[in-house]
């Protein structure tokens, strides 16, 4: 007991103060890229080629799918003028797939949910989380702020074991055909008014598994989706971020930096 | 190039070496299991089986043995090919080596071959053949609706009941089903169904994008993903006889360790949360984020994604970077060993820890089973000692083993291997070798076969590569440890209360994306 003790004064306080205080990520992080287009050498497509996921478009001004992006480098090492370029700003959530398509750095952060929906959901939010086709990196990413790093229940967010005591579910993975059933069946387990986040590239676009004959190449229209999360995987303070915006608890939204 | 040795039907190839296709041993699908299961006898290990269509519509199939105390794979293969219309078949390994349980089954359902005598035959993944021909238990159904439908092995009685968990669990974890058959708390038996996180993801390690193809190989175990690049880029870079740095080298095994080290904490930390010690839950938890954040430092991502790649690695550690991260593994060193010190010494978790899901040292070889799960059997394995490669060749890890075989040394071995991963990061960090970091890796081979093995935090992962005539990549195979793991999860939980089954199943860790792919 008494080592308990010990070693629980040892480790001390370690819940971070976010949202008060914003996180500084190294210097290393991929987060939102930032597109000039104006850099681009003329017919130069070398970035699109590259790209694993052919989320870069460069006809009609070079563009970008949030959805479809991987985080990884092949765009920025085959773009020496650097038309593409990491930021380290973590803050990736949508409330709508088109709004995902970069064209400068500029990307419309994800709103709070409906006041129909935020007045019965904002205030205690219960997920289901649905892996359906992940790697298990979305889902050990979203495990992470259940611990005292992170702590999510301040936030009146909460991962519960049953749909039919969830307000929502969050889905993970680029929807394999073995999956997509369990995971209709337990959106309709769910009781109504319901929210759909999406999390991770997979479950927005299919990802790395885009295009396989196995796979729904992500949500798609299967459910009506409220809120996507970027990245592969995500990183935790993004995937908070999102949560936060959706139920209207990040303080002054539009310009937390 | 490895040539058979004369009167010997397998070839011998090393990690790091290529051999042409052609002179790996044919052997006649009749004898192919005799032959096989012959190295059992000799105290080898099953490594790989696995098939390949050929173009006439025949299929290949190929057999790695380890022999982990030479560090020698030994290869050989059989050719199927169809006759009077007769589905492709031969006698099947399994009923002489029930290590080829898993590998025999995925034979079946991906080209409908017949391994004749499978005890246990039935499907792996759920999916259809890839000529659309029956699988021996029957065609592919895409229109049923889950792959837990199927009739699981049932224990009748009076007081036998059931229970059917998943796929959709009550954690945030991956997806699948377990079906128990139990005489009140205890149980009899498990069945684990599999197969909902089948994303189809081997023909995408061959996508024209060599960026997808190694972010596929990244994503087949997503918390596994600098242990499977590994594996993969040593695949391709003896493909390509292409020699990567030592600095190279050293910094994959400083992600490979780091990888080791979020994982094993992690582990420990939620085996403590199952039963119910929660400050060792709660710090494990935040310290197993710790070694994430060391990863993202290194590569801009928690899970090495982006960092290995075929010919070395694309973010060099400089040396302020080197000693900034030594400094903070120095000050996580204390704190780690002082939170699993506390955690070892807690009566109430060795009380649930110690003979809970017990395997033999026997069942753990029969059955084949890798990484700290089978050395918590006593079995010696581990890649990183047996099959030296990269900065292993340098830094010589020693086997961390326990005999009981049960929760308890399943803990205890990654006790030890944090422990010893530390002192390897710390050593290594504070002296790494100078050098290039990266260099194309150069034109393949035509017509050869390579592979890469990898102890990844659950224990080894294999890739084998292929290529045509044009050197171009023919055929990736990649096999994830809890191919040959999840069995042993099975077994381990007979006899035991079926309360014990979170505690059991987290002391496995298996991934399901690695074994659906």
């Amino acid at each position: 007991m008494l080592q308990i003790l010990r070693t629980r004064l040892n480790q001390g306080h370690r819940t971070t103060k976010f949202p008060l205080e914003l996180p500084v990520l190294p210097q290393r992080f991929r987060g939102r890229p930032e597109i000039d287009g104006t850099k681009c050498p003329e017919g130069c497509r070398e970035c699109a080629d590259a790209c694993p996921t052919e989320a870069i478009a460069v006809s009609g001004g070079l563009s970008l799918d949030l959805g479809k992006c991987l985080f990884c480098t092949a765009c920025v090492d085959a773009c020496p003028p650097g038309a593409i370029q990491y930021t380290t700003d973590y803050r990736l959530a949508v409330n709508r797939r088109k709004d995902m398509v970069l064209s400068t750095g500029d990307l419309k952060l994800a709103e709070r949910m409906r006041d129909d929906l935020h007045r019965i959901l904002g205030r205690a939010l219960r997920l289901r989380e649905v892996c359906a086709g992940s790697c298990n990196a979305c889902d050990l990413d979203t495990n992470v702020l259940n611990t005292v790093g992170w702590d999510l229940s301040r936030f009146g967010i909460q991962f519960v074991a049953s749909p039919r005591h969830a307000d929502g579910l969050l889905v993970t993975g680029a929807i394999p055909r073995n999956m997509r059933h369990a995971l209709i069946e337990t959106y309709e387990a769910v009781p109504a008014p319901k929210v759909v986040i999406a999390l991770g590239a997979c479950a927005i676009s299919g990802g790395p598994f885009a295009g396989s004959p196995e796979v729904n190449n992500g949500l798609g229209d299967l459910l009506p989706v409220d809120l996507y999360i970027p990245g592969c995987p995500p990183h935790p303070v993004t995937i908070l971020d999102g949560l936060l915006r959706l139920i209207g608890k990040m303080p002054s939204a539009g310009d937390a930096r | 190039m490895r040539t058979p040795v004369n009167g010997c039907d397998w070839l011998t190839v090393r990690q790091g070496e290529r051999a042409d296709i052609d002179s790996v041993p044919r052997v006649e699908p009749d004898a192919f299991a005799e032959h096989v299961a012959a190295a059992r006898g000799r105290g080898e290990r099953l490594a790989q089986l696995f098939g390949r269509r050929m173009p006439d519509g025949g299929v290949v199939l190929h057999a790695f043995v380890a022999d982990d105390r030479e560090g020698t794979m030994k290869v050989c293969r059989s050719e199927l090919r169809r006759s009077d219309g007769r589905p492709l078949q031969y006698p099947s390994v399994t009923g002489r080596w029930p290590a080829a349980q898993a590998f025999e089954r995925e034979i079946a359902e991906q080209y409908g071959v017949h391994p004749i005598g499978h005890p246990w035959l039935k499907p792996l993944r759920y999916h259809a053949t890839d000529d659309g021909s029956p699988a021996p238990w029957g065609a592919f159904d895409p229109n049923k609706p889950i792959p837990g439908d199927y009739p699981f092995y049932r224990v009748d009685g009076d007081e036998v009941h059931e229970v059917a968990v998943g796929p959709v669990h009550a954690g945030i974890i991956e997806p699948g089903h377990f079906r128990f058959q139990c005489h009140g708390e205890e149980v009899l038996h498990l069945e684990i169904a599999l197969g909902y996180q089948h994303r189809g993801a081997e023909p995408l390690l061959l996508h024209r994008n060599a960026t997808r193809s190694a972010i596929v190989a990244e994503t087949l175990a997503g918390d596994a993903s600098v242990g499977h690049a590994l594996a993969y880029c040593t695949a391709l870079e003896s493909l390509a006889g292409a020699a990567v740095g030592v600095r190279a080298h050293a910094i994959r095994g400083i992600a490979l360790e780091l990888e080791r080290l979020a994982n094993h904490v992690g582990d420990l930390g939620a085996l403590c949360n199952d039963v119910a010690f929660l400050p060792g839950a709660s710090f494990l938890g935040r310290l197993r984020g710790e070694f994430l954040n060391l990863t993202l430092e290194i590569c801009g991502n928690r899970f090495g994604r982006n960092l290995l790649r075929p010919g070395g690695v694309l973010f060099d550690i400089p040396p302020e970077m080197a000693d900034g991260l030594h400094s903070r593994l120095d000050r996580l060193q204390p704190e780690v060993v002082r939170v699993l010190d506390m955690m070892f010494e807690q009566s109430s978790v060795l009380a649930r820890f110690e003979g809970t899901g017990v395997l033999s040292q026997e069942q753990s070889e029969e059955i084949g089973l890798v990484g700290p799960v089978a050395r918590a059997s006593g079995c010696m394995r581990d890649v990183r000692h047996d099959f030296p490669h990269g900065v292993f060749q340098f830094s010589h890890l020693p086997v961390a083993t326990e005999t009981t075989g049960d929760v308890y040394a399943r803990a205890a071995v990654r006790w030890l291997e944090v422990q010893r991963s530390m002192e390897f990061l710390l050593e290594l960090l504070g002296n790494l070798p100078s050098g290039r970091t990266f260099a194309a890796p150069g034109p393949l081979c035509p017509n050869a076969v390579a592979f890469g093995l990898s102890e990844t935090w659950r224990g080894e992962a294999m890739h084998v590569a292929f290529t045509d005539d044009a050197g171009k990549l023919a055929f990736v195979k990649a096999k994830d440890p809890s191919l040959h793991n999840w069995f042993g999860l099975a077994l381990a939980l007979r006899g035991v209360p079926i309360s014990d089954f979170p505690l059991c199943n987290k002391s496995f860790n298996l991934s399901y994306a690695g074994h659906d792919l």
